[in-house]
């Protein structure tokens, strides 16, 4: 399984680089959600997954009987995806509101009306 | 429960939501900036008061689940400090926007969007663990992101768009560091992971997750060669933006490398920190270099962030307890002074119409009080004694001897020349020569709007001169918290005091 994930989560990161790499804003910003979800995906491989109970301590025990699942990276994974999602959706707007303001998608071609 | 610490956070948030409800009045809008960022003032000169004498720091556990379970805060004298002078500026800015913004952009939430962006800043240095620290960083960003394109016109949107994308790229760099350490200690407490770390032996996870923070903190810190962005957007938002985003954004992730790289990733000084130093060269190098090819004020002053970041990074590679006392009061400076200088460049666009230096100038002849309040922080930032830049940079030049780095020591003293010529620049372009015919058309402005932005920046001009003729009295400060900071097992023990290793 380990291998299958490490190849995805390189995929996407190359993949979200590539595209970072593009010209047009749109690709830039399908690169960012891509970037992100590589980096959420590698916190759940690194956090460590496999088949375990829920961490919850049954009745009159003070230990676990097995080795419990790990809640913690699922929490902060979520935590991540909303803040991806927030900003997400703000840079949206903005290269949206940028390419009214500009009149073009492509960076280069704005680099060069700067000048 | 001591609650205190918890108040930097609550505050702004408070006074954030209150600006919302009250979105119709400007009024009650520029009120509520200023009081709350006084508020915060009077705070964080208490907690400063609290932990000033190098006592034990203080700790919020929220909801008393007690450190490494629950999220803990933290005030020991760096974060103090830095709270403190963040409030400074806030309330400096706050002061200093009723003369400089346009109603529009009251109307369209500054106030509201500084003071989250000031409790994303407050809880980022306040945080005790790292990923608290990720989400503060996201908070302060996204408030930032809004600051910036607010009433956007073209070359400030392009502006934005490299600040957004390069700073969503450090954070996801940032976020896979997190999920690096976390695959190997199990834990995210700053505490508990530096007592991991000194306790196991040096493995390749934490060089790699100690690797990536690097590269993300770099990036929000402005070190070579992840700075182009900062150039692009900061000096295109109007000057009340650009002086807070100069004062406080990049030194958040001055704060962050300093924590890490002190607290954490210590197992393998010779390389981390050698390689901070040699970061720390070059980004001085190009960032002055930079500087002296503009000749546009705002870009002057933001390539000099660049430089003056490569010094504070470069006491921090030196690794010494000198060295690190020289951050400190590097940072104590820089923050006051440059956010000062942008102000300065706000009045001189407001006064001129523009601030590019071939299109200004007479400005001696024409205010000569301005001229004084350019010449104390310009002069500071380039280091001429007695002002506090002086010191700060005398500090660290010491310590770059002590420590046998030559080459880096004469970087440093170059560095610090080239400053003086970019800074002698402005004034002779823009105060001492004539005043070119094409001259641009502008509104005079009212005396009200001048005094509110004046003052902040007297006050700031005082503040530095403070510091350099009671540097002597800063330096006491920063030796001790440089003092804290390298004494490891002293944060660990008290953060993690109520929990059985």
């Amino acid at each position: 399984m380990d291998w299958v994930l490490a190849t995805l989560i390189g995929l996407l990161y190359g993949s979200g680089l590539f595209l970072m790499m593009r010209r047009t804003l749109i690709q830039l910003i399908i690169g960012l959600g891509l970037l992100s979800h590589g980096a959420n995906l590698l916190i759940f491989v690194a956090g460590g997954y496999g088949r375990g109970n829920a961490p919850i301590l049954e009745e009159g025990y003070k230990t676990f009987n097995s080795l419990p699942a790990d809640p913690l990276p699922q929490a902060l994974i979520l935590t991540a995806i909303v803040i991806s999602f927030a900003v997400t959706a703000f840079a949206l707007t903005l290269f949206l509101r940028t390419v009214k303001s500009t009149g073009t998608d492509d960076v280069d071609t704005m680099l060069e009306d700067n000048t | 429960m001591n609650v205190i610490p918890a108040l930097p956070i609550i505050i702004p948030l408070l006074s954030a939501l209150l600006a919302l409800v009250k979105r119709g009045s400007i009024l009650w809008q520029k009120i509520i900036g200023i009081f709350s960022s006084l508020l915060l003032l009077l705070i964080s000169i208490l907690l400063v008061l609290k932990v000033a004498n190098g006592s034990a720091p203080l700790i919020l556990h929220t909801g008393s689940w007690i450190a490494p379970y629950g999220i803990t805060l933290v005030v020991d004298m760096l974060a103090a400090a830095m709270l403190l002078l963040s409030a400074i500026l806030a309330l400096a800015v706050s002061v200093y926007s009723c003369g400089d913004l346009d109603e529009d952009r009251f109307r369209f939430g500054f106030v509201p969007l500084t003071l989250i962006m000031m409790m994303g800043v407050n809880g980022a240095f306040l945080a005790g663990d790292i990923f608290n620290l990720y989400v503060w960083f996201e908070v302060l960003l996204i408030a930032s992101f809004v600051l910036l394109s607010l009433g956007g016109k073209q070359k400030q949107m392009e502006g934005s768009v490299k600040y957004v994308t390069l700073n969503l790229i450090s954070s996801a760099l940032f976020l896979a560091g997190i999920g690096v350490l976390y695959g190997m200690a199990g834990t995210l407490n700053m505490a508990q992971l530096a007592e991991f770390i000194s306790h196991g032996d040096s493995n390749s996870s934490a060089a790699l997750s100690s690797a990536l923070f690097l590269a993300g903190f770099g990036i929000k810190a402005g070190i070579f060669p992840l700075y182009f962005w900062l150039p692009a957007s900061y000096p295109t938002p109007p000057a009340s933006v650009s002086a807070i985003f100069s004062g406080l954004l990049t030194k958040v992730g001055v704060y962050a490398l300093i924590r890490v790289f002190t607290l954490i990733y210590v197992q393998d000084v010779e390389f981390t920190h050698g390689l901070l130093l040699g970061l720390a060269t070059f980004t001085m190098v190009t960032g002055v270099l930079g500087a002296a090819s503009q000749f546009e004020i705002r870009t002057i002053l933001s390539f000099h962030i660049i430089s003056q970041i490569g010094y504070m990074i470069m006491g921090l590679g030196l690794f010494t307890h000198l060295a690190i006392a020289g951050t400190i009061f590097y940072l104590i400076h820089h923050m006051i002074v440059k956010t000062n200088l942008f102000l300065v460049g706000g009045v001189i666009l407001h006064l001129k119409g523009s601030t590019h230096l071939k299109r200004i100038g007479g400005l001696y002849k024409e205010r000569p009080l301005l001229c004084i309040l350019f010449m104390i922080p310009a002069m500071s930032l380039a280091g001429v004694p007695p002002l506090s830049g002086f010191f700060a940079k005398f500090i660290l030049i010491v310590a770059a001897l002590k420590a046998e780095q030559w080459l880096v020591c004469g970087v440093g003293l170059f560095v610090g020349l080239v400053t003086l010529y970019s800074m002698t620049k402005i004034w002779a372009n823009g105060f001492w020569a004539a005043q070119p015919i094409e001259q641009n058309k502008i509104k005079p402005i009212s005396n009200g709007k001048l005094f509110a932005l004046l003052s902040p920046i007297v006050a700031l001009s005082l503040i530095t001169i403070c510091i350099g003729f009671g540097a002597m009295f800063v330096f006491d400060f920063a030796d001790r918290a440089s003092t804290l900071l390298l004494d490891r097992s002293f944060y660990i023990d008290h953060v993690l005091g109520g929990y059985i290793k």
